[in-house]
């Protein structure tokens, strides 16, 4: 939590600093996504998780085993981002190794992909499972109906962990404007979706939902449907500033806390934890700045598979 | 010979045995109907999706991913455009990932007019769909390029759009898949569903179906000529043809291309063409303003400006939101053999 924590600070300042053009992450997810990314069945193919994240996933990443730095490189968008060579936002992953599709700037479309890795996934003996993430707003769009109509049809249920991270704003809107429905997960109730709706800013309330959830899909061979309700606490991104906003619930704050009250780890030995960490990512992002761009003659490579250079 | 449906259908057998295609799926795709114009009857891994155009696109970039090939169908393609970020997306993955993600999954979808199929049955998707990279887009004109270019699109590890020209379906070509049966009667009793119960029917199918794959990007000369090239894709080529075959009877000796492949084009074949007879028309029946043709117009203007006799023209859709309904709406939306015909006979009256 504290490297996803220290990760996405570097980023914003990466931004703010004019190394990157644009930041859009995951801080205050940290409780949620840490747990998420701990369990994992990670490598590649459907016997293995296949992630549909959206771009606060971060800390998925790193509880995966990502390098900060490679988020950085994606960041500054240097040719060495091994997410996207440079050429896409920073938090919006790809990795083939580990089933991460790429994360798209669209909003909700991953919950439409995540049906055919889905179906994939239905094969006989399969034990790898589709996760699938998004915030509240983009519950609106058309594709979260269709994974919820797709995942449920009787006698076709796909293993689809579908994950809403709620921190109540669609951008500059509020939720409680937009939504008449008093949960998300709500919805999933009427399809049959065994669901739940959780306190995403506690690590224990997220790791213990988050289990029993993937447990479910995974062994069952069902949907689930998991609101998890989170704080934003840099806004929505670089756009509307990304500063600190006062008022929210800081899980990170609220998990030291604890660690503290039980004796688990002294204030000192936390405050020192995230020096080393900041110490080393501020010495990655001088690294990353000395980094070379992607070349502009390289636009058309990988337009299809294998392929490179002008090909028409 | 088999007709379009019937080809289309036996190449979806023939990748189902030889291909690991794992899902043929779309909105009554699957049994008892086997598609709305019986494309995918018989088979053993077709199968009814929800009435969801995004969830059938989603699902096949998603299976994809899964390296589990699909084709999935979206039923007309004036029902594609709820579609569009996924389509993007699709096309987008590869790049997107600088080269990490392979792609490999065919949207087929049912275009063009000619069966008076009103305001929402008679879109065409060519020009829209040339807007999206990262797709490989076929288009046949007949039978044989209707199973060959399927297999096509089943070995690619991109993603590729099968565009179906829907006034085609019925149309029997001449010659034979390899491995059909010569006698229509037989092959119709063969692999077509009975009408009424289907419960119980089940499709005999070709034994000796071979590996006809038509390479993509390929284009094919339907006739030879000197004094005009007319570029088109198809049902147009079919009117193409035929026009060509009447001016020839007045000496007027007319190039017919059939693109087969929409992109990556076949440029050194209409670009060769272009060469020999001085004289391009471009046809097709998707509405004319940024219409695909205009690419090949201006592409033409700025390699072969000099050595043009005759300025080259487009013939297309006209610009307008549908296709009406009345006869005379149809026609005079789309491009017709009359027009064609017309053209032809300008162009080459007309001198530098």
């Amino acid at each position: 939590m504290v490297k996803a924590r220290n990760l996405e600070e570097r980023l914003i300042r990466m931004y703010k600093q004019n190394d990157g053009y644009f930041w859009i992450g995951g801080p205050g997810e940290e409780a949620f996504n840490v747990p998420l990314g701990m369990m994992i069945k990670k490598g590649m193919g459907l016997d293995h998780d296949f992630l549909h994240l959206h771009y606060r996933s971060s800390a998925i990443m790193l509880a995966m085993g990502a390098e900060p730095i490679d988020s950085m490189r994606q960041m500054k968008n240097v040719a060495a981002d091994p997410y996207s060579g440079g050429r896409n936002f920073a938090n919006h992953y790809s990795k083939r190794e580990w089933n991460v599709v790429p994360v798209t700037s669209t909003i909700e479309t991953q919950y439409a992909t995540a049906i055919g890795t889905g179906i994939g996934q239905t094969k006989k003996g399969c034990t790898g499972i589709t996760i699938v993430n998004g915030g509240d707003a983009g519950t609106a769009e058309g594709e979260f109906a269709s994974s919820l109509v797709w995942a449920s049809r009787p006698d076709f249920n796909l293993p689809i962990l579908m994950i809403v991270t709620n921190n109540q704003y669609g951008i500059s809107t509020p939720a409680c404007t937009q939504h008449g429905e008093k949960n998300v997960a709500d919805r999933g109730t009427a399809f049959g979706i065994k669901n739940a709706v959780i306190d995403g800013n506690d690590v224990e309330t997220s790791w213990f939902a988050l289990k029993e959830a993937i447990d479910y899909v995974r062994t069952e061979r069902k949907p689930f449907l998991l609101e998890a309700r989170v704080s934003r606490l840099y806004g929505h991104s670089s756009a509307s500033g990304a500063n600190f906003v006062a008022g929210e619930d800081d899980c990170l704050v609220r998990f030291q806390n604890q660690l503290e009250k039980a004796g688990v780890l002294s204030r000192k030995e936390m405050d020192a934890l995230h020096e080393t960490y900041n110490t080393k990512m501020i010495e990655e992002s001088k690294q990353v700045k000395q980094e070379s761009m992607p070349s502009g003659d390289t636009i058309y490579d990988h337009i299809y598979y294998g392929q490179k250079g002008r090909y028409w | 010979m088999a007709n379009m449906a019937q080809a289309i259908r036996m190449a979806l057998h023939y990748g189902e045995k030889n291909l690991n295609l794992e899902h043929v799926f779309g909105e009554d795709v699957g049994p008892p109907l086997g598609g709305a114009f019986t494309v995918t009857q018989g088979l053993t891994k077709s199968w009814n999706s929800p009435l969801d155009e995004r969830g059938i696109v989603g699902a096949a970039i998603g299976l994809a991913y899964a390296n589990v090939r699909c084709v999935a169908e979206v039923q007309f393609c004036d029902y594609i455009y709820n579609t569009i970020d996924l389509l993007k997306i699709g096309g987008m993955s590869t790049w997107a990932s600088n080269g990490d993600w392979p792609t490999p999954f065919t949207i087929m979808t049912i275009v063009g007019a000619g069966i008076r199929g009103s305001i929402y049955h008679s879109h065409s998707f060519d020009a829209t769909m040339t807007h999206i990279p990262g797709f490989k887009i076929v288009m046949p004109s007949n039978s044989a390029d209707a199973y060959g270019l399927m297999l096509a699109c089943l070995k690619e590890n991109n993603p590729t759009m099968y565009l179906a020209p829907k006034a085609l379906l019925r149309v029997e070509s001449e010659g034979l898949i390899p491995g059909e049966p010569a006698n229509k009667k037989e092959l119709k009793e063969m692999i077509d569903a009975p009408l009424g119960d289907r419960s119980k029917w089940k499709p005999r199918w070709p034994t000796g179906l071979e590996d006809a794959t038509v390479e993509i990007g390929k284009g094919k000369i339907v006739r030879e000529g000197e004094h005009v090239t007319l570029v088109t894709y198809g049902r147009h080529v079919l009117i193409a043809r035929d026009v060509a075959d009447k001016l020839k009877q007045e000496g007027i000796s007319v190039e017919v291309i059939d693109l087969r492949t929409l992109w990556p084009y076949d440029w050194d074949m209409i670009s060769n063409s272009i060469l020999k007879t001085k004289r391009v028309i471009f046809v097709n029946e998707d509405t004319e303003v940024t219409n695909f043709g205009e690419h090949l117009l201006r592409r033409t203007i700025e390699e072969h400006f000099y050595t043009l006799h005759a300025r080259p023209r487009l013939l297309a859709g006209a610009f307008v939101p549908g296709i009406g309904l009345a006869d005379p709406l149809e026609s005079a939306s789309v491009p017709q053999a009359s027009d064609i015909e017309k053209a032809c006979r300008e162009i080459v009256a007309e001198r530098p």
